[in-house]
């Protein structure tokens, strides 16, 4: 287990005062003029010899991301937006960070801010998280009360950060799409290139980045980039917010070394699998849009990005968010309500997407009853093969993925609800369905 | 994608309240000026909380005020799904009802909803009560989640959700968090970490060297 002094955020729980003479005696806010009084070039070397790799699902070197900004500003001002559209089903992460630890991620702001030249930034939370922008809008008046953000700052780096929320948009949580539905407009992801870092929010400059990202970057460059790499496996290294649900004794959002084995996580801190170990079924390890793993291979499995990214389950590490699922789990059921979640979810921009995740959905309603082919199964695996990777954002994947998975690890169940469903009604072979 | 319409049956007109004009212009401070199109969201969520829902007239004035063509705010007002299109009843109940929630039993809480109120999306007859079903509420450990006025209702049974639907009957006001009193997403039981209790006792506050400081400075 992690020990209690290697974890950044020490009130994950709210157990302790959120507010800023709370978050102060836990270490926020220390040595942050020293670190701006450092520059630009050595806070993006601290962070990239961290190895933190961005914590919003894709992984991507947080140190290299900020290196792609520009390094002057010119007629165009720079912005850093902060991605807290937390939806992905399974993950509440960010939403522990910032009603409790609101103020690691505002002093992560200014830092990263200055390390970019942004001199504001804006802070996107989804529309549902009204208490958490409460909380954070209060942290936020605090900061400029005590004169560490805004103009004239104790930090000499004028500064000033807002909150902006969504609508209940999962796409917003894209963040071409996020910066979209900033400008006031439908959350539609743009086609990339040109990327952010040239032509982002209002045509400028901009880095997105995660809460969790931009939130343990001050506690890096305050412990030293060796301490975060010392923690988990090389190129996946430091600790990470693990949100685990579903089927276990005791579900809780738990910061940990990245790399814990899987059994460990659930045996150590959600006391076990319902049931016990022997009565897990499956599990989704890195939030809805990645797919699934088995039972037998949770057994050794690491909770990192690459091992998790290997073949053949090729899965990911995504946002950390584990859903465990019991041998009490219909899967088809479940990946079927997934896919019911991408139907509603896509923003309707590119007909692979929009046609597909219906379609798709469609099945596997019917393969929940089983009133389907076998050869659907091929078809549904063809088709979610056409969505992957044909759209402008990921929302195509994400909604591939759960289903390619399904069909790895539980071709046979779903084979033999039809064989029971033709069974029950003495049919050989159901008339085929048009999914329409 | 979800196909969303405008109410057939519509009010006359829409007015801003003052309390929502002057929270209107605190949110259209937050942008660039010449970028005010930016606070179309929390206005409409601000109109939203002064009507109960979004009407045609109230899409049109929230226009005029950004400079926006209404055709712009109508493509927000049916994209995002927080925004009522329909009038709702006056205890707005939201189900999360994705698979973590669904895992951990939202479908008996949907069931509860349906026997007491009726459809989603229909107001119960005495104008109480409506529910629908969201996709995910971002609370999965704690599911299964209902939004109620705005904050999260978590770890929820049926029984649970029932009492709490008495009270909201019976004109009281109801405490969000979890319905086990467990400490928000913390496991169940005693702490198992963080109970270190010199992480909290201003140790880290004393003033420090940052590790790998540059020759110069």
């Amino acid at each position: 287990m992690l020990a209690d002094k290697d974890r950044i955020f020490l009130n994950l729980y709210g157990r302790h005062g959120a507010d800023l003479e709370n978050a102060k005696t836990r270490g926020a806010w220390n040595g942050t003029k020293d670190m701006i009084a450092c520059g630009r070039d050595w806070i993006i070397q601290q962070v990239k010899d961290s190895g933190l790799r961005g914590r919003g699902g894709a992984g991507f070197p947080t140190g290299l991301k900020w290196s792609f900004m520009p390094k002057e500003i010119k007629d165009r001002p720079h912005y850093l937006v902060v991605n807290a559209d937390e939806s992905e089903p399974g993950t509440c992460k960010d939403r522990d960070i910032m009603r409790h630890d609101p103020h690691l991620l505002i002093e992560g702001c200014l830092v990263a801010s200055f390390a970019m030249g942004a001199h504001a930034c804006y802070i996107y939370i989804r529309g549902e998280y009204v208490a958490e922008r409460e909380a954070m809008e209060r942290a936020i008046a605090e900061a400029y009360q005590a004169k560490l953000i805004g103009k004239n700052n104790v930090h000499g780096w004028d500064f000033d950060l807002y909150m902006h929320h969504g609508a209940g948009a999962y796409i917003c949580g894209e963040e071409t799409a996020l910066l979209e539905s900033l400008e006031g407009k439908k959350g539609q992801p743009r086609l990339k290139p040109p990327f952010p870092a040239n032509v982002g929010l209002y045509g400028c400059p901009t880095t997105v980045n995660n809460v969790e990202s931009i939130a343990v970057a001050p506690t890096i460059i305050r412990r030293g980039a060796k301490w975060f790499a010392g923690i988990g496996r090389a190129n996946n290294t430091g600790t990470k917010v693990f949100c685990i649900s579903g089927h276990v004794n005791k579900p809780c959002n738990v910061e940990e070394a990245m790399s814990i084995p899987l059994k460990q996580l659930i045996e150590e801190h959600c006391g076990g699998v319902r049931g016990g170990w022997g009565n897990l079924k499956a599990v989704i390890p890195g939030g809805s849009s990645v797919r699934m793993i088995n039972a037998q291979e949770s057994e050794t499995m690491l909770m990192d990005f690459d091992s998790l990214s290997a073949a053949p389950h090729r899965s990911g590490l995504g946002t950390a968010a584990v859903i465990v699922m019991d041998q009490s789990t219909d899967m088809i059921r479940a990946i079927s309500r997934l896919a019911y979640f991408y139907k509603h979810e896509s923003c309707g921009q590119c007909t692979p997407c929009r046609e597909g995740t219906g379609w798709m959905w469609r099945v596997l309603e019917r393969m929940v009853t089983g009133e389907a082919d076998h050869s659907e199964i091929d078809l549904l695996l063809d088709v979610a093969g056409q969505v992957e990777g044909h759209t402008i954002c990921a929302l195509g994947d994400a909604a591939a993925w759960p289903i390619q998975g399904l069909i790895r690890c539980f071709r046979g169940e779903i084979e033999q609800r039809i064989d029971r469903y033709r069974a029950a009604k003495g049919v050989h072979q159901v008339r085929m369905v048009a999914a329409e | 994608m979800s196909a969303r319409r405008l109410a057939a049956e519509q009010p006359g007109s829409f007015a801003f309240a003052s309390a929502t004009m002057e929270q209107a212009r605190w949110w259209i401070a937050k942008y660039p000026p010449d970028r005010k199109q930016s606070a179309v969201i929390p206005i409409m969520w601000l109109v939203q909380k002064q009507e109960g829902w979004v009407s045609e007239p109230a899409i049109r004035a929230i226009a005029e005020l950004l400079g926006m063509a209404p055709i712009r705010v109508l493509e927000v007002a049916t994209f995002y799904t927080m925004f009522h299109l329909h009038p709702v009843g006056k205890h707005h109940l939201q189900v999360c009802g994705t698979t973590p929630c669904m895992l951990r039993g939202s479908e008996d809480l949907k069931a509860l909803c349906k026997r007491r109120i009726g459809e989603a999306h229909a107001v119960s007859a005495d104008g109480l009560f409506s529910w629908e079903e969201m996709e995910c509420l971002g609370a999965c450990v704690n599911a299964p989640v209902v939004a109620i006025h705005d904050y999260y209702h978590e770890d929820l049974t049926p029984g649970a959700f029932e009492a709490l639907m008495d009270k909201l009957a019976r004109g009281e006001s109801v405490t969000p968090g979890s319905a086990l009193g467990r400490q928000t997403s913390a496991p169940e039981g005693d702490a198992t970490v963080l109970t270190d209790a010199s992480l909290f006792d201003g140790s880290l506050a004393k003033k420090i060297t940052l590790p790998n400081l540059p020759e110069k400075v």
